[in-house]
C-alpha cells in the first residue's frame, strides 16, 4: 500500500506543496474565516462583545445589552459557523469520495440517491405535514423535517445497495444506473406531492431546496456532532483504499484493497455524511462537486490530502458563502445555495480554464 | 510553497472583506429609543397598526407589507415572513414583533421568541369573524384597545351591512378566481383559500369549490367550472394584457364569463389580505359582479 502511494505521487510531489504545507495553509483559512464569521452579522455586534457574552451566559452580567450580546454571538452566530463548517465539510467529503469512487469528475452525491430520498422525504413531511402526516410531524415538531430528511436520504441509499447488490458483488456500473433510476423515481414522487401542495407550502419547498443556515441552533449543532465525530474516523480510513480506486477496481482488488467493503463503506459513509447536511441546512449543492476539484488542481490527485484537503475548504467555503448571505440584503437573508453558486461558479470556471481539470486528464 | 503562499493570499482577501464589513457596521450602530418599535410581520398587521395610527411605532415590515404603499418604502424590510433571519430582525432593534402566525422558519421564530422581545402570534382566519378578532388582539398588545374596538366595530358593521346586501342577491352567480396563468394553464381558488372566502363574503358561489387550495387545473376542468365571472388579481399597476389572455383559455372560451366578457382584476392584497380593507373588498367585487354592464370592469 504504502509502495503504491509513494511510487504514485513521487514524481507529482516534486512540484506539489507538501502535504503538511497545505493542511497548515487551509487550517489557517477556515481558522480566519470562522473568527469572521463570529465577528460579522447584520446587528454588528462584534467580537469585543464576546466577554460580555460569555459572562451572560455564565449568568454572571445584568440584564440588558449583554443579553442580547449573548443571544447573537452565543445562540445564533456560533452555531450557525459551526453548522456551516459541518455542512461544508460534509458535502465537499461526500463529493470527493464519489468522485473517487466513481472515477469521474461529474460524480456527485446525487448519484446514490441520496438527495433525491431525503429531498423527497423533506417534501412529503412540508406538504404531508398538516393532514395525513399531522400525527408524526406534531411529534417531532421542528425536528420533524430535519429527522425525515436524514432517515430518507439514508434509506434510499441502503436500498439502492441492495438492489444493485448481485450475489453479494456490488457493481459500481450496476449502482450507478440504479441510483439514476431510483433517483428519477423518488423525484416524480416529489414532484407529484409538489403539485398537490398549496401556495404556502411550495414556497416553503422552493426555499428548502435553495438551503439556508438561518434555523441553526445548538440543538442542530449536537445532533450533528455524532456525524461529524464517526466520519473524521471513518473517512481516513478509506482515503487509501480509494486511491486504489484511482487505476480502476480489478487493479484495485489485485493490490489487495477489500474492493467490496471499500464500495458499500464508502456509499453508506457518504449517503450519512449528506443526509445529515442536508438534513440541517436543505440542499445546498456545488460544493460537493466543486470543491475536490479545487483540491486536485492545488494538492493533484492524491486522496489523501484531496479528501481532508476538501473537508477543510468545504468548510471555510460554506462559512464565507454564509457570511454572504447573511450580509447581502440585511435585515433580510439570501439562501446560501443561490451564493455558493454566484460566487463559486466563475471563480471554478477561471481555475479550470487556466489549470486544466486537475487529475483527470 | 507557492501553492501555499496563494492560499494565504486567499485568506488574507477574505480577511480584508470581512474587515470592510465590519467598518460599514460599526458606522451604522442603531441607538434605542424610548418609544416600542415594533415589527410587523404579514401583511394585514401592517395594514392594521397603521389604521390604528401606530405606524410610527413601526421600525420595519415584511415584504408582504404592500398596503399602504409607502409601508415598503418607509420602513426597513426584513425579508419575505417565511423566510426570516433571526440575527436580521434583531439588526432593525424592535421592542416588540406582531407576527402573522404564518411567520417562519419555525427555527427562526423560536429563537425570537427566547430573546427577551416581545412576541406576538397573530391567528390568521379569513372570514368575517377572523378579521375584527385580529384587529383587538392587535389593539390589545399595543395598548390602543379603545381605537382598535372603534376600527373592529366599523369593519363589523361593514360585513354585517354586506350580509344584507347577499341577502337581496336571487341568483348568485358563479365565479372562478384565478391567481395566475403559467403557461397557459391558470391557478384558480379552491375551498378553504382567502379567495374562496372573499368571493362566498361578496355573495358568488366558487365554481372552483371542488378544488382545494391553490391548484393549477388543466382546461378540460375549467370547462366544467363554467364560470359566470372570472375574478383574477394584480399585482400594482393593472395588466389588462394578463387579464384579457384569461378568458382566451380554451377552457374559459366557451364560459358564460367569456361571452358576456365578465372579468373583474382587482390588487391581491386588498381581495385576499383579509385586512381591515376585507368587507370594503368584498363589497367592491359583489357591486363589480352584479353590476348590470357586461364590460370589463376593474375594481379599484
Amino acid at each position: 500500500m504504502t509502495t503504491l502511494d509513494e511510487t504514485r505521487f513521487a514524481a507529482q510531489s516534486a512540484v506539489r506543496p507538501k502535504r503538511g504545507n497545505v493542511f497548515i495553509a487551509l487550517s489557517l483559512l477556515l481558522a480566519v474565516i470562522a473568527v469572521f464569521s463570529l465577528a460579522i452579522g447584520p446587528t454588528g455586534i462584534s467580537l469585543q462583545a464576546l466577554p460580555r457574552a460569555i459572562a451572560a451566559a455564565l449568568g454572571y452580567a445584568p440584564e440588558g445589552t449583554a443579553e442580547r450580546d449573548r443571544l447573537v454571538l452565543i445562540d445564533l452566530r456560533m452555531p450557525r459557523t459551526l453548522l456551516a463548517a459541518f455542512v461544508g465539510a460534509a458535502l465537499a467529503t461526500a463529493g470527493a469520495m464519489m468522485q473517487g469512487l466513481f472515477r469521474n469528475p461529474l460524480a456527485d452525491p446525487g448519484l446514490i440517491g441520496v438527495s433525491a430520498g431525503a429531498a423527497l422525504a423533506a417534501v412529503a413531511t412540508i406538504v404531508l405535514g398538516n393532514t395525513v402526516g399531522a400525527p408524526i410531524v406534531s411529534l417531532l415538531g421542528i425536528y420533524a423535517l430535519p429527522v425525515a430528511a436524514f432517515f430518507g436520504g439514508l434509506i434510499t441509499t441502503i436500498g439502492l445497495v441492495a438492489i444493485a447488490a448481485r450475489r453479494g458483488q456490488l457493481a459500481i456500473g450496476t449502482l450507478l444506473l440504479a441510483g439514476i433510476a431510483v433517483g428519477a423515481f423518488a423525484s416524480s414522487i416529489s414532484g407529484f406531492l409538489a403539485y398537490a401542495s398549496d401556495d404556502r407550502e411550495l414556497r416553503d419547498l422552493t426555499l428548502w431546496s435553495m438551503g439556508s443556515l438561518s434555523g441553526a441552533s445548538w440543538q442542530k449543532v449536537l445532533a450533528v456532532l455524532p456525524f461529524a465525530i464517526a466520519l473524521t474516523f471513518l473517512v481516513p480510513r478509506l482515503t487509501r483504499a480509494l486511491n486504489g480506486f484511482l487505476l480502476g477496481e480489478a487493479e484495485a482488488l489485485h493490490l489487495g484493497i477489500d474492493t467490496e467493503r471499500t464500495k458499500r463503506l464508502t456509499v453508506v459513509t457518504t449517503a450519512t455524511a449528506v443526509g445529515a447536511a442536508v438534513a440541517v441546512a436543505g440542499v445546498i449543492g456545488f460544493v460537493g462537486l466543486v470543491v475536490p476539484h479545487v483540491m486536485r488542481l492545488i494538492s493533484g490527485p492524491d486522496n489523501r490530502v484531496v479528501i481532508p484537503g476538501s473537508a477543510l475548504l468545504g468548510a471555510a467555503l460554506v462559512i464565507f458563502a454564509d457570511i454572504v448571505a447573511r450580509m447581502a440584503v440585511r435585515p433580510a437573508e439570501l439562501p446560501i445555495g443561490i451564493v455558493l453558486a454566484l460566487v463559486g461558479a466563475p471563480v471554478f470556471l477561471h481555475l479550470v480554464l487556466k489549470r486544466g481539470v486537475g487529475g483527470w486528464e | 510553497m507557492r501553492e501555499a503562499r496563494r492560499l494565504l493570499f486567499i485568506a488574507l482577501s477574505f480577511a480584508a472583506t470581512g474587515l470592510g464589513c465590519l467598518h460599514v457596521l460599526a458606522a451604522a450602530e442603531e441607538n434605542a429609543a424610548a418609544t416600542p418599535r415594533i415589527l410587523s410581520i404579514g401583511g394585514d398587521i401592517t395594514e392594521i397598526l397603521y389604521d390604528l395610527g401606530q405606524q410610527d411605532k413601526i421600525v420595519a415590515v415584511d415584504t408582504t407589507s404592500l398596503y399602504p404603499a409607502n409601508a415598503l418604502k418607509d420602513k426597513k424590510a426584513v425579508g419575505y415572513m417565511r423566510a426570516l433571519s433571526a440575527e436580521g430582525v434583531l439588526s432593525v432593534n424592535p421592542t416588540m414583533i406582531i407576527a402573522s402566525e404564518q411567520a417562519g422558519p419555525p427555527e427562526v421564530v423560536t429563537a425570537l421568541k427566547s430573546s427577551g422581545i416581545t412576541y406576538v402570534d397573530i391567528s390568521d382566519k379569513p372570514s368575517a369573524v377572523g378579521v375584527p378578532e385580529k384587529i383587538r388582539h392587535v389593539g390589545r398588545v399595543i395598548g390602543a384597545e379603545a381605537a382598535a374596538d372603534a376600527l373592529a366595530k366599523k369593519v363589523e358593521s361593514q360585513f354585517a351591512a354586506l350580509e344584507t346586501e347577499r341577502k337581496h342577491i336571487k341568483t348568485p352567480k358563479r365565479a372562478v378566481f384565478i391567481l395566475a396563468i403559467v403557461n397557459g394553464r391558470a391557478t384558480v381558488g379552491g375551498s378553504g383559500t382567502a379567495a374562496d372566502a372573499i368571493l362566498r363574503l361578496a355573495g358568488v358561489e366558487n365554481a372552483a369549490a371542488a378544488v382545494s387550495g391553490y391548484k393549477p387545473v388543466s382546461d378540460e376542468q375549467l370547462t366544467e367550472f363554467a364560470p359566470d365571472v372570472v375574478v383574477t388579481m394584480s399585482r400594482g399597476g393593472s395588466d389588462q394584457h394578463k387579464a384579457a389572455q384569461a378568458l382566451t383559455l380554451p377552457g374559459l372560451s366557451q364560459s358564460p364569463a367569456a361571452k358576456t366578457n365578465k372579468i373583474i382584476e382587482m390588487d391581491g392584497l386588498y381581495v385576499l389580505g383579509f385586512g381591515p380593507r376585507a368587507p370594503a373588498a368584498a363589497h367592491d367585487l359583489m357591486k363589480a359582479i352584479y353590476a348590470e354592464a357586461g364590460q370589463a370592469a376593474t375594481a379599484p
